[in-house]
């Protein structure tokens, strides 16, 4: 007779009554809220953002001066989550919160989701009414695990103080292990004033988790063999590469094939952009040559990306003669847009490593391709096609390009760079010149505006942490995405987190603005927020200068290019506070090249007018009769393939 | 090569089983997952299993291969999700309980006995106008039981969802590592 045992799944709060038989004796007596602190100190955090509140003061009332960790006292709990994101991507560790409950962890599910988008490591904890209380609607009661649950990692609703050590040794795991991303921890307030006996370390009990760092043997010798058998490899390198640091990896591995490297919006920087194999971002704002060498390519390898919408635009007509190698951590994303020819489950690094010594076996046995003919397409497209801009704007104003070129000029090469979302997050990424991994963050996969200046705090305070605040933070913003947070403001100002506020202030939602133009017959519905306008029977609220200022930061304007220069050196000359630049832009300054929505990315739009991928070129057939010199056949069927007369290879 | 919706009419019958931890949430975690990536489920029934710390979730749907794999991948994700297989018809036994209630009076009470007797199925409510039939079987004997009741008129209708275990001596927990659900 099988014993009938209580069925949880349909329970919220655990049914069984703990057995009181068990008397935990080992260990010191403390109450919920002490081991809460004295976990996150044992985890060896060093940085945790938040806000109190009600549900959560057991826990706050434990920290002291003495507390290992710096507390840094946010004034949104939003702006708390965007913190420890930014933090977290600067560092490579682990990004903390601690928030109350209702309404305070209501406002944590946008950086929750931010998190779970961009797979940053995120523990979020925050109080919970007690248990009693829990389901009777009580005061800033929220059903924040049932709130949460489509956009975390995983989640906890602790009950027991006893619970907590394991509870949150758990979650940091979990956050950081495998695919990152962020852990809520609700702890009700009858978990943080109980009692319980504290001991470290914590047996971690995760029978369902066992992440896939190791790549199996045979699909790295068959990725190998398409190495030794492709023509034109691209190399699509996405967040997961920078999240398992594996830029060295990566730059190898372009450096064996000869690959090109294209990256996705997360992925900016994780080679230099110096190094010739660089050809940019792909996708919607991409590079010209990193999207055509993606629609052009026969090998496409997928590292740590996932094939999302604004890369790929149509699906169908994505990369269509590749065949695709695709690596990630997740075995999730292998196949949930594009059906991988070889597919690769494991850490990118981890996976890299293993590739790159396979293929040096391969190459020493088999040579390596010629792909002569292949670079001179990707240069010719190169040349053909640079970022480039207007420096010059109908009304006088300064060309937003301009200025986050000139930014990148006047930075110090270890510049951590911030952004909102929005035209200006496009510019920063097409343009700013990136040298160095873990120094480009943005919001990528949610596209939070807001983002931008917590994150940049987070990156700052990260930096403080770990070089000595020796890297500068710039955050490039627009108007429109800077509004959403500039409250925080004051936690720059007060917890000292001396950022660089670049406004490219175009007075309009700008990427917004620019589909109206494009796509809604210029109707400008609700994107005017009369905040730059350079007209002065215009009251433009707010003054970004006098607002900064009433944060007791530095505030310059600027409207010329000497100004603009003249700010740029000022900001990077001050280091004990935040300084803010109001840059006056061009408002119908367009983010180029282009693919519209949905469309397929060989529609790519250069300029207005310009779509170099839709007719088949001088340029493409002076490299494909090239191609037809050096290579068999086959290879010039492929090369039709390409270039769309055919649909598909496989 | 978008493949959501996931289900199509015609797709084939599949069912999962898919040994959990047992522990809160756990359901609301399995349905929320289905919801949000657009995987429609035909049944899904929750039961306490042979151990203590696992729980198992048997979920049919129609679907395609590649949407499945895919949720499957997707469960796997789920923390407290240890185990997903996906049952075969030939080497598995798969069981519903149905409770019909026909509308069944005195002039036609027994030609609907007829067919209670024809299905081994058994009567376990009387009343002047109706009957209650309880039947288990697999989902083709029920459907075609069903279908000879439809004439009679179905006042009311109640399924369990499929259950189903594999053939021979093994259980799928064999090799399952659990959770020590003591402590926690």
């Amino acid at each position: 007779m099988v014993s009938p045992t209580p069925l949880q799944a349909f329970s919220a709060v655990p049914k069984a009554p703990k057995s009181n038989k068990q008397t935990l004796i080992d260990g010191e007596k403390m109450t919920g809220a002490q081991a809460l602190i004295r976990t996150l100190e044992d985890l060896g955090v060093q940085d945790v953002f938040g806000i109190p509140g009600g549900a959560i003061l057991p826990v706050y009332h434990q920290i002291h001066d003495d507390t290992k960790f710096r507390f840094v006292l946010m004034r949104h709990e939003q702006a708390a989550g965007h913190a420890a994101e930014g933090y977290a991507v600067a560092t490579g560790r682990v990004g903390v919160c601690i928030v109350t409950s209702g309404p305070g962890a209501t406002n944590m599910v946008t950086p929750i989701a931010d998190a779970n988008m961009d797979s940053v490591p995120l523990v979020v904890i925050s109080g919970q009414v007690g248990v009693d209380a829990i389901g009777t609607d009580a005061f800033q009661e929220a059903d924040t695990v049932g709130i949460t649950y489509p956009v975390v990692k995983h989640s906890y609703l602790v009950t027991d103080a006893q619970d907590i050590p394991r509870v949150l040794a758990e979650a940091h795991y979990i956050a950081r292990t495998g695919r990152p991303g962020p852990v809520v921890v609700d702890v009700s307030k009858t978990a943080q004033v109980g009692d319980m006996y504290y001991t470290w370390p914590q047996k971690l009990l995760l029978p369902g988790y066992n992440p896939t760092t190791k790549p199996h043997g045979h699909v790295l010798h068959e990725a190998a063999k398409l190495f030794e058998q492709s023509y034109r490899p691209v190399l699509y390198v996405g967040g997961g590469a920078a999240r398992s640091n594996a830029g060295a990896q990566v730059k190898e591995l372009a450096d064996l094939t000869d690959s090109p490297i294209v990256t996705t919006l997360p992925a900016r920087g994780i080679v230099p952009d110096s190094d010739p194999k660089v050809l940019g971002m792909l996708g919607m704002h991409g590079t010209l040559a990193a999207t055509a060498a993606t629609q052009k390519c026969d090998l496409l390898v997928a590292i740590g990306a996932r094939f999302d919408d604004r890369v790929t635009g149509k699906m169908e007509a994505f990369a269509p003669a590749a065949r695709v190698v695709h690596i990630d951590i997740d075995p999730a994303e292998i196949g949930k847009r594009r059906q991988p020819d070889v597919p690769i489950v494991g850490d990118v690094a981890e996976v890299l490593d293993a590739l790159n010594a396979e293929i040096k076996r391969d190459q020493a046995i088999q040579g390596k391709p010629n792909l002569a003919a292949w670079w001179k397409l990707i240069n010719s497209w190169r040349e053909k096609y640079p970022m480039e801009y207007d420096e010059k704007t109908p009304d006088g104003s300064l060309s937003p390009q301009w200025v986050v070129e000139e930014l990148s000029r006047q930075a110090a090469p270890s510049t951590i760079w911030v952004s909102g979302v929005g035209q200006h997050q496009m510019w920063a990424s097409q343009l700013i010149d990136f040298e160095n991994p873990h120094s480009w963050i943005s919001s990528g996969g949610l596209g939070t505006m807001g983002f931008g200046l917590p994150a940049a705090i987070g990156a700052r305070v990260g930096s403080a942490r770990d070089f000595g605040g020796k890297k500068p933070v710039w955050l490039i913003d627009g108007d429109g995405s800077f509004q959403m947070t500039s409250e925080e403001l004051a936690a720059a100002f007060i917890d000292n987190a001396p950022v660089k506020i670049a406004i490219l202030n175009n007075s309009v939602y700008g990427m917004v603005r620019q589909w109206q133009t494009l796509f809604y017959d210029r109707h400008y519905s609700q994107t005017s927020i009369q905040d730059g306008e350079n007209t002065e029977d215009i009251v433009n609220v707010p003054d970004f200068v006098k607002l900064a200022e009433a944060y007791s930061c530095v505030g310059i304007r600027a409207t010329t290019q000497e100004e603009a220069k003249a700010a740029i050196k000022r900001a990077n000359e001050i280091n004990d506070r935040p300084v803010l630049i109001d840059f006056r832009v061009y408002k119908d300054a367009m983010v180029w090249p282009m693919v519209s929505a949905g469309q397929s990315n060989d529609t790519v739009t250069y300029k207005p007018g310009v779509q170099p991928l839709l007719h088949h070129d001088s340029t493409d057939r002076v490299a494909d009769s090239d191609r037809d010199d050096s290579d068999n056949g086959s290879e010039a069927k492929a090369s039709d393939t390409a270039a769309g007369t055919e649909t598909s290879e496989k | 090569m978008a493949i959501y919706p996931a289900s199509t009419p015609h797709s084939e019958r599949h069912t999962l089983s898919v040994l959990v931890e047992n522990r809160p949430g756990v359901l609301a975690r399995i349905a929320g997952l289905f919801a949000r990536r657009a995987f429609n489920i035909n049944s899904l029934s929750v039961s306490p299993t042979e151990r203590p710390d696992i729980s198992r979730v048997t979920v049919t749907a129609d679907v395609e291969q590649v949407p499945l794999e895919q949720i499957i991948k997707q469960l796997n994700k789920l923390l407290h999700v240890l185990k997903i297989v996906d049952l075969d018809n030939t080497d598995a036994v798969q069981r519903e309980l149905v409770l019909i209630k026909v509308a069944a009076n005195e002039t036609n009470r027994s030609d609907v006995l007829e067919i209670v007797r024809l299905f081994r199925v058994r009567v376990v409510d009387v009343h002047p106008e109706s009957l209650t039939i309880e039947a288990t079987g697999d989902e083709g004997k029920i459907d075609a039981l069903l279908g000879l009741l439809d004439d009679y008129g179905v006042i009311e209708l109640v399924r369990s969802g499929a259950v189903a275990v594999t053939r021979g001596p093994h259980a799928l927990s064999e090799k399952v590592v659990g959770s020590e659900i003591t402590g926690r």
